[in-house]
């Protein structure tokens, strides 16, 4: 069992030079819960660190006195990853924010975990270059996106965080410091430890700095927003845009009720909410000849299997007024009901119809509102359960009913239980019931390899 | 109801260098765009004409490439519109755009209102709209926050002046020129555009107009000497501000107070 941390182990965290340390009614009660995951813990000290070294005497504390340890970003997560079910220690990176360097020989940006996202997007544009990930939520730390091994809206093209991380310092749960990877295109040097610790939510090690991949800033980018008659048509009309060889940088559906949420929740019209449902697609490349011959051979593909039009997104504006609605989805659910959760499933873009279609049925079988938006293009879906006005017993049993049912139908379909978000503490029993018992005791072996005491992040993911 | 409105052709991006001896924005090879206060103004424009029954035309000025910012008002919805090109129009000040404007429109039909935007993003004068409502004897107003009606020839509407709106009505014909961010501008339809043909812009040269005066043109016409163009400074100087809640809110809010932004 873990040690309750006592007052000799705050005053000893304390010494730890530059150390922020806040314990009882001074830690905000939001540090007990992340964003959506269903669970809540208060930690005994909340710990701000801003160096790598601070890290690592926090860390040796923690271990010679078993006192579990949970790292946390910015706190957007949806599982409930950086939330500290056992107490102890919650150390926070936002401080640790800086990006460190920029080489412009070998296209990495050397980054502090503590660094969000949109900072980090903004940073490498301003340089004429592109960091392709592009999760929705641009608050979320560069730190808690390579824990989660995020991907975002631009996957379709560019792939995902683990496609962009060249290396890591992290802190040990000894308090080891050690580097991970190494800033090179090619690596075949034994068992990828870098990549292990990439999407381990904080349960192995703590990610100190991130040597990231940049690519050069494509010269053209242009967004068409494709309205069709119905989801069951624009969903279709995906594996077809998909079929054509056309790769566009991103595909992501949205129902006009999504929509209408969104315009809610900014106080903002969306330029078009005439159709029941669309498709949003980028193109980029370094020509306009280039982007805009991807856009009409896609635009031509989407107009004959029966979309209404396909409206050009071409200047910083309307790209503004329709990516801002985007990025807003998720925060416009959730204002729109009392209390929801979510399923992240991932399925294989072909099925990605078969999907949604069968969320369809299951909110009329259930009576319940089940919206979805997400990532057409690489199969990863944002599947929300509303409870409304259920009441508690009610909304309880449905929720745990249609998540059995989704994740039921996402394994039948060749799916996983979490396409970007994470498994941490709230999909732990799903991941566990698809696996298996093999491949859960495999990751158990590896957490207790880093991690011989379980005290970082423990109940999370396999435990 | 007919309805005109004025469109312009701006650089694509806030980044543009000035050639540091001319003095001249620096134009070619960079990528340009409709002036995005003007979309509100063709937004407004297509939804009193869908709401009250028209048709909505679009004009500009500037040289041949200026087409695109037409085709773009056609794609909006739009039924179609007019390039005033000529050599003898280039180097216009705000008097000599308005003029040669205020004769296009003349020469390419009669309208019950004429929409402008609220100002250009290379220009940034906001003159351009009372201008050639003056050359052309119309009634004018500027800042228009909404349209409420459109009545017995009378559009109803609310205007800002800057320490009160006002309410009213003006008789047709008029001119308007609405704020930026009074509605969201519809997209251009990639359907529409692969209807555009030669024919759908139309262009008007010097030679067209009724006044052959070519002093009352371009840089002749002009009564604005340009001295100096130059980039607004950058200013990247950050605060950081420590402290508890209570005192980061209270410290942000005087910083607020001192620059007078609240």
């Amino acid at each position: 069992m873990y040690n309750k941390m006592t007052a000799q182990d705050i005053a000893a965290l304390r010494q730890i030079e530059g150390l922020e340390v806040l314990c009882g009614d001074a830690i905000n009660p939001d540090y007990a819960h992340d964003e959506l995951g269903g669970i809540s813990h208060m930690p005994e000290a909340l710990v701000r660190v801003r160096t790598t070294d601070q890290v690592a005497a926090v860390m040796k504390h923690a271990f010679t006195r078993n006192i579990p340890v949970t790292v946390r970003g910015s706190g957007t997560g949806l599982v409930g990853a950086a939330v500290p079910v056992k107490g102890g220690i919650l150390l926070e990176t936002t401080k640790m924010n800086k990006i460190l360097s920029l080489d412009k020989d070998r296209l990495t940006v050397t980054v502090q975990p503590g660094v969000l996202l949109m900072e980090l997007a903004a940073f490498a544009e301003e340089n004429d270059f592109l960091y392709p990930p592009d999760p929705g939520e641009k608050s979320a730390t560069i730190g808690g996106n390579i824990s989660t091994n995020a991907g975002g809206m631009r996957a379709v093209k560019y792939g995902v965080t683990r496609d962009y991380v060249r290396s890591l310092t992290v802190v040990m749960p000894n308090g080891e410091i050690l580097t991970l990877g190494q800033a090179v295109a090619k690596n075949s040097s034994g068992y990828s430890l870098k990549d292990l610790v990439i999407g381990s939510e904080g349960t192995l090690c703590i990610i100190c700095e991130a040597v990231l991949k940049l690519v050069p800033l494509p010269k053209v980018s242009v967004s068409l927003l494709v309205p069709f008659p119905d989801m069951k048509s624009a969903i279709e009309a995906v594996p077809k845009i998909i079929c054509s060889k056309v790769i566009p940088t991103a595909i992501e559906y949205m129902s006009r009720d999504t929509i209408l949420f969104s315009e809610d929740y900014l106080g903002k019209k969306f330029p078009d909410t005439k159709s029941d449902a669309y498709i949003l697609l980028t193109f980029d490349g370094n020509s306009d000849a280039q982007v805009e011959k991807d856009m009409a051979t896609v635009a031509d593909l989407c107009l004959e299997i029966g979309a209404l039009d396909a409206y050009i997104v071409d200047t910083e504006e309307r790209k503004k007024s329709v990516w801002s609605a985007r990025g807003a989805f998720l925060e416009a659910i959730k204002a729109s009901t009392t209390e929801m959760d979510e399923c992240d499933v991932v399925v294989p873009v072909n099925k990605v119809d078969a999907f949604i279609k069968f969320t369809h049925a299951l909110a009329d079988e259930y009576k319940v509102r089940i919206p979805s938006f997400g990532h057409a293009g690489d199969g990863n879906l944002h599947v929300y359960i509303c409870r409304d006005a259920l009441s508690d017993a009610d909304w309880k049993k449905t929720l745990s009913l249609c998540f059995d049912r989704m994740y039921q139908k996402a394994e039948e379909l060749g799916g996983l239980v979490s396409g970007e978000h994470g498994i941490g503490y709230a999909k732990k029993e799903y991941l566990k019931k698809q696996y298996g018992e093999t491949p859960i005791a495999l990751m158990q072996g590896i957490k207790r390899v880093f991690d011989e005491k379980n005290i970082l992040n423990p109940g999370k993911i396999c435990f | 109801m007919k309805i005109l409105v004025c469109v312009k052709q701006v650089p694509g991006s806030n980044h543009v260098e000035v050639d540091p001896v001319t003095g001249v924005l620096k134009r070619s090879g960079v990528q340009s765009k409709i002036n995005p206060y003007d979309l509100y103004a063709i937004e407004t424009a297509l939804t009193l004409a869908e709401k009250y029954g028209g048709t909505v035309e679009s004009i500009t000025m500037g040289p041949p490439q200026a087409r695109a910012v037409i085709e773009e008002t056609v794609c909006m919805g739009a039924a179609g519109g007019t390039v005033l090109s000529d050599r003898k129009f280039a180097g216009a000040d705000v008097l000599a755009t308005a003029y040669t404007l205020s004769q296009g429109i003349q020469k390419s039909g009669s309208y019950d209102l004429i929409v402008c935007g609220k100002q250009t993003t290379d220009g940034d004068t906001a003159q351009v709209g009372a201008e050639v409502a003056e050359y052309m004897g119309l009634a004018n107003v500027s800042g228009v926050l909404s349209v409420e009606d459109i009545q017995d020839g009378k559009i109803y509407l609310t205007a800002s002046l800057d320490d009160k709106n006002v309410q009213m009505s003006v008789s047709f014909p008029c001119l308007i020129s609405v704020d930026g961010d009074i509605n969201t501008p519809r997209l251009p339809s990639y359907k529409i555009k692969k209807t555009l043909t030669e024919g759908t812009v139309k262009f008007l040269s010097f030679a067209d107009f009724e006044d052959q005066d070519p002093t009352h043109y371009g840089l002749n016409g002009s009564a604005t000497q340009v001295e100096r163009i130059f980039p607004p400074e950058k200013n990247d100087q950050k605060h950081d501000i420590a402290g508890t809640a209570d005192e980061q809110a209270e410290a942000l809010y005087q910083l607020l107070r001192d620059k007078k932004l609240v």
